[in-house]
């Protein structure tokens, strides 16, 4: 079994904008694309043209409808790990293989001691983690911790590949541990909420929830439109309102 | 610490790098960073129409990765899914890789690989034949095509009328609706106001020409709050996310918005101050039935359009700043009854028909919302009114203080073009946009230059003339203003092939691409001898149905030869259409190839200002391909086609890349606007700069202008604005472009269908030029709702490309094909309950034209009479390197099967295109359906099936498994 730190310096993660994305797929192929070729390159496709088709994705998108009294909604779900603060799938790795870093709480798997017993993706109960049949590792989301420190690349791109990509900037990054964050503002302001909290995880990660029927949802307080009054009805009201 | 300030779309506090981005000392041996690219091109993707800048990244000679272009004015550095799947686009096995000539029978995909020179030897023998006797006999269409400012240019040069793009399959109707009302479109054309807008309406748009913008904006609508309103059956993609989403019953959006122009008439809630000054509101309209200029304006002598000064009591031309015109009444005037425009447009929509308890059932929408959404209109444009602090002055020297501006913006696309009452739907928006006031002005719907133009804007298509070894005296594609401007003959027959300018279909501003192979095949006009073609999938998903046009592309005469006799085409992947050419041009990705994104086609450019992109070659072709473009410039020297040819009868470019430098269409005018002049300090008009293609590389692969800031709302009659314009030659003269609520050239058809005039409708044809060419917009039943029985096919029928996908060649994506392998048909619950249906069942969707197979999914996000699926996911087996167990040809479905390519006959026995009556738009959407549950031992797979292509020599099978990527890795380890 392996051991969480006891305390990380800093809570890096994602926050998702649920009232604003479109479910475009954006941040899912921006992440394949960079990740393919990253830290845990490749994320393998098994039987890519084929009928049997199965890659590795570090971030999908589901669509979901939710009905209710007040109207229904579609909403799109973006996907990844949490990289959670008390992760089940680091604690039942058998290895080591499976850990959460004591810096920045980034969740990452260290492949060479990676056996592919599967038992993290047993435990993971938002179904984040990725086996690479071809290689027998398991693969997931490292927050781009190859690009976010990448002295490599522009200071201005070192964010993960997903919220630079997404179009709609339903994404945003940064330290979740810090209250005066970017992101923390934004989550505290937004009502973010865990995915569910009764598991016990502490997910890093936050979503927005959509506005929709919601005392967020913008309203136009327009009084209803009534006929022009007075003579000659609206042809009259042209002309007076010509003459004026 | 980030120094700079920040760049790009995604620059919010909480988007930005780590305020200390040095890697912690975690000492788990990550390497936080690796090497990522050994060089870095920017250039314009091209996995869709958007046209967003993009940086790729190449490492050890592979294409590593592609991100978005933060400077670029179109993506500002976001990136689409299909965007970043480009480089399974440009390493796909399915991509051709030799030039083919067929060896075996037309469709069975047997050929032979043939070298570049023999492929230029038997095209240009081919069409120097036709050019020397028959030009017209070429007939050359091409599909998502961002090069039609050349391609259209190379028809004219050759001489052929019969040419044009996609356009009017996609959305003609729309462009033409814009352009003949306010001179300018939604499409990519235009945007709204992202940043000042309060209230935005989003008709019938899933996703879109410009794509990354409306998500862009929409994201900044959601952040400031302001609403969003969706009218779209399908509550997909943008409709998710929308405040209030509007199931509407397809067809009925133009009913709908006549009911909120009804309400906001009476209310008196429409902006007269800003029709005065910006329309034809006021101009009079001649009302004599029975005369030739019944429906005319009233002209004085130097052919001005003429209004009633309510002040002096007499006619005044309709331009003079100083009058004071009358919007309503009757008058005469020199004997002739006329009456303003604005007076038929008060006439006609108050009438009760147009009242929201008349629509409400039709479309599917309660009367009380339809009321709610007026009132919302009315009272964020009038009393939400905001005002920019800048100064400004208007065509007639009039200065005001501030810029005014109603914070009402409405975009609309696919869902109201792909009706056959498309046009005149899409004129109705534009006139409510144009009632509340919103058209360029802060917070509404803005025009993207070379927009606004005058409506419509010159010049008229050129065809009359054919004549052989003689050049066209014009473009094919443009502008009619009257029944002169037709191209048909003295019997009223159309002189192109797709029949665009005819009676069948007058404002055909795109041409009919869709109806080129079944006029082919019937010879109606008549026969023509070759059909070239480029990217496009007319034999399969990009033609109405499917079936029949793959037998009129392989179908016999009584000689045993081909009815269409030959076929080039040129496309870069193994595509469904590969089969029935008779050659193949095989073409390079977009990665490969200049290209240039040019104002004289579709541009750049966006509300703040013009600009123009490039592609160039990132990384070289590994296989004998050719750029399409240069191909065809070769062609063109060797046709000797004069703009293409020296005096010497040498070729005039080399290749594409020359071309755009050094050609000239008007003289300072080529294909890009930016650095021209021979020390490339010139911009719009300019001499020829030999370095222009390296300046536009250095500064990111494209040009582009901000607007000062006086120039940039209300550019219809802004003189700072107009002035630009003239002198970069996007409008002949500044002067200011009217819109024109009543467009006074469908009057012009109408009375041709009266009798008047010198060319003459059939008399055939006289009702429905009568019914359809009225010159202020009106909702009727689309055709084949009009023709069939409702009670045998209750259900409305779209498909709709996935956002994933769209505009783009996905489905032989290794990754973006994971995302969606099979189209499922989405059906309403409660239809679905009604039906005896349960999730998953696989039914027949049958219609007048046929049946296809296909598995059922059951959602809540529709409207209940309509059913959907995803466009184009279906697959020909052998096709796109698909192997045979691929989803896509197993269960996927082509809807395209059941779509008929023409309307049912009417009285006279004749079949018209299934189009938009007034432009030929193609009317896809108007599909009536009814679903079956097919029989246990049917379930599973779809129909019809068709043989498995055979594979072009050397075609290797697609792999078994992908490790893309790897080798980076493998390579930074090695190192290390």
């Amino acid at each position: 079994m392996t051991c969480l730190p006891a305390h990380t310096d800093k809570k890096l993660g994602l926050v998702i904008d649920l009232d604003t994305c479109v479910g475009c797929q954006a941040c899912v192929t921006a992440c394949k694309e960079w990740n393919t070729g990253g830290h845990m390159a490749p994320l393998t496709d098994i039987d890519p043209y084929g009928g049997d088709v199965d890659g590795v994705w570090f971030n999908r998108v589901h669509s979901y409808e939710h009905t209710t009294e007040a109207g229904g909604r579609t909403v799109n779900f973006p996907r990844s790990c949490l990289h959670c603060e008390t992760p089940a799938c680091v604690t039942v790795c058998p290895t080591g293989a499976s850990y959460k870093r004591a810096s920045d709480g980034i969740v990452l798997i260290d492949e060479s001691k990676c056996i592919g017993c599967k038992l993290c993706s047993w435990a993971c109960p938002y179904g984040a983690r990725e086996f690479d049949t071809d290689v027998g590792v398991m693969k997931k989301c490292t927050l781009c911790v190859d690009r976010i420190y990448n002295d490599n690349l522009a200071e201005e791109d070192r964010v993960p590949a997903c919220v630079a990509a997404c179009p709609t900037s339903a994404r945003h990054f940064g330290d979740l541990g810090d209250p005066a964050s970017a992101v923390s503002q934004l989550v505290a302001s937004r009502g973010g909420v865990d995915l569910m909290p009764e598991m016990g995880y502490k997910p890093t990660n936050k979503y927005l929830p959509p506005r929709a029927h919601t005392e967020r949802a913008a309203s136009v307080p327009a009084p209803r439109l009534e006929p022009v009054k007075a003579e000659g009805g609206f042809l009259g009201w042209v002309d007076r309102m010509l003459s004026n | 610490m980030n120094h700079e300030a920040p760049r790009g779309a995604n620059a919010a506090p909480s988007q930005r790098p780590l305020a200390d981005t040095r890697a912690p000392d975690e000492g788990d041996g990550v390497d936080t960073s690796p090497d990522v690219s050994d060089s870095i091109a920017k250039t314009t993707c091209y996995m869709c129409a958007c046209r967003c800048g993009i940086d790729v990244h190449v490492k050890d000679g592979k294409v590593r990765y592609i991100n978005g272009n933060k400077d670029h004015p179109v993506n500002r550095g976001v990136i689409c899914g299909k965007g970043s799947s480009g480089i399974m686009q440009h390493y796909s096995p399915a991509r051709l890789k030799k030039p083919l000539l067929r060896s075996g029978p037309r469709g069975s995909g047997d050929f032979r690989e043939i070298e570049w020179e023999e492929a230029f030897s038997i095209a240009t023998a081919r069409l120097s034949n036709i050019r020397r006797t028959d030009p017209k006999k070429l007939a050359f269409f091409t599909g998502r095509d961002q090069s039609q400012s050349l391609t259209g240019w190379w028809a004219s040069q050759f001489g052929t009328p019969n040419f044009a793009a996609h356009g009017g399959f996609c959305s003609v109707n729309m462009a033409a609706g814009g352009l003949y009302t306010i001179g300018g479109s939604f499409w990519e054309f235009g945007e709204p106001d992202w940043g000042n807008t309060k209230y935005f309406m989003l008709y019938g748009v899933a996703e879109d020409h410009d794509s990354n913008p409306i998500k862009i904006g929409l994201g900044k609508l959601k952040a400031r709050g302001a609403k969003v309103v969706s009218i779209n059956p399908c509550r997909t993609g943008y409709n998710a996310i929308a405040d209030d989403w509007i199931g509407i019953r397809p067809g009925t959006d133009g009913l709908f918005v006549f009911a909120l122009i009804h309400e906001l008439l009476k209310a008196g809630r429409v902006d007269l101050d800003y029709l005065l000054r910006y329309t034809n509101a006021h101009v009079l309209v001649i009302q004599e039935p029975g005369a030739a200029d019944d429906g005319l304006f009233l002209r004085d002598d130097a052919c001005n359009p003429l209004a009633w000064d309510r002040v002096a009591k007499t006619s005044v031309d309709a331009a003079d700043p100083e009058a004071k015109p009358a919007l309503t009444g009757s008058y005469t005037v020199a004997g002739r009854r006329c009456v303003p425009v604005f007076q038929l447009i008060a006439d006609r929509y108050m009438g009760d028909g147009y009242a929201p308890d008349a629509v409400a059932e039709r479309c599917g929408i309660p009367a009380d919302t339809i009321r709610r959404i007026a009132a919302e209109l009315a009272h964020v444009a009038f009393e939400q009114t905001i005002e920019l602090p800048v100064a400004w002055t208007d065509w007639a020297g009039r200065r005001h203080e501030t810029i005014k501006g109603r914070p009402v913006s409405m975009h609309a696309m696919r869902g109201i073009s792909a009706h056959s009452n498309g046009f005149h739907s899409c004129r109705a928006i534009h006139l409510l946009q144009v009632l509340l006031g919103t058209v360029d002005v802060p917070g509404g719907f803005r025009f993207k230059p070379p927009y606004p133009r005058s409506a419509p804007p010159g010049p008229k298509p050129a065809g009359k003339n054919v004549k052989p070894m003689t050049p066209l005296d014009g473009v094919p594609l443009g502008f009619v203003c009257g029944p002169d401007d037709l191209l048909v003959d003295e019997a009223g027959t159309p002189l192109r092939i797709d029949k665009a300018y005819s009676w069948d279909a007058p404002l055909a501003a795109h041409g009919l691409m869709h109806t080129v192979i079944r006029n082919a095949w019937a010879g109606d006009p008549y026969p023509i001898d070759t059909l070239m073609m480029y990217m496009s999938n007319m034999a399969w998903n990009s033609s109405m149905n499917t079936v029949e046009t793959i037998a009129m592309l392989t179908d016999h005469d009584e000689a045993g030869n081909y009815k269409i006799p030959f076929i080039i085409y040129s496309d870069a992947y193994y595509s469904e259409t590969v089969p029935f050419a008779d050659l193949v041009l095989p073409d390079t990705t977009y990665l490969e190839r200049h290209d240039c994104i040019s104002l004289l086609d579709r541009p750049i450019s966006h509300a703040d200002g013009p600009g123009d992109a490039i592609r160039h070659p990132v990384v070289e072709p590994d296989r004998d391909v050719r750029p399409f473009q240069s191909v065809l410039i070769e062609l063109g020297a060797r046709l000797g086609l004069p703009c293409f040819t020296n005096d010497d009868g040498s070729a005039k470019y080399r290749d594409y890349a020359e071309y755009i430098v050094n050609h000239e269409r008007t003289p300072g005018i080529g294909p890009l606007a930016g650095w021209r002049g021979k020390d490339g300090t010139s911009v719009g008009k300019g001499e020829v700069n030999p370095d222009q293609l390296q300046r536009y590389i250095d500064n990111g692969g494209f040009w582009h202008q901000d607007f000062a800031a006086d120039q940039r709302y209300y550019k219809m009659a802004n003189r700072s604005y107009l002035d630009f314009a003239e002198q970069m030659g996007f409008i002949p003269k500044a002067e200011p472009i009217v819109f024109q609520l009543y467009c006074e050239p469908m009057q012009r058809f109408r009375l041709a269908a009266r009798g008047h005039g010198r060319v003459q409708p059939p008399d055939s044809e006289r009702h429905r030029i009568e019914t359809y060419m009225d010159p202020l917009p009106f909702w009727f039943t689309p055709f084949e709702e009009a023709a069939v029985d409702l009670e045998k096919y209750p259900l409305h029928a779209l498909t709709q490309r996935p956002m994933h996908m769209y505009h783009s060649w996905g489905s032989q994506n290794a990754w973006l094909r994971q995302i969606t392998s099979q189209n499922r048909l989405f059906v309403h619950h409660k239809t679905a309950a009604g039906l005896g249906l349960v999730d998953d069942d696989w039914v027949w969707i049958e219609s007048i034209n046929g049946r296809v197979k296909g598995q059922i999914k059951l959602i809540d996000g529709v409207n209940a009479d309509t059913v959907w699926t995803w466009n184009a996911i279906g697959k020909r087996r052998g096709s796109w390197g698909l192997k045979d167990n691929a989803a896509e040809s197993n269960r996927g479905f082509l809807l395209n099967h059941i779509i008929g390519d023409q309307t049912s006959a009417d009285a006279n026995g004749k079949r018209y295109s299934n189009s938009d009556p007034v432009t030929g738009q193609a009317a896809w959407f108007d599909l009536r359906v009814r679903i079956v549950k097919c029989a246990a031992e049917e379930a599973g797979f779809t129909e019809p099936q068709f043989e498995r292509f055979s594979q072009p020599p050397h075609f290797e099978p697609s792999p078994d498994i992908l490790r893309f990527g790897a080798e980076f890795r493998a390579n930074r380890e090695a190192v290390e």
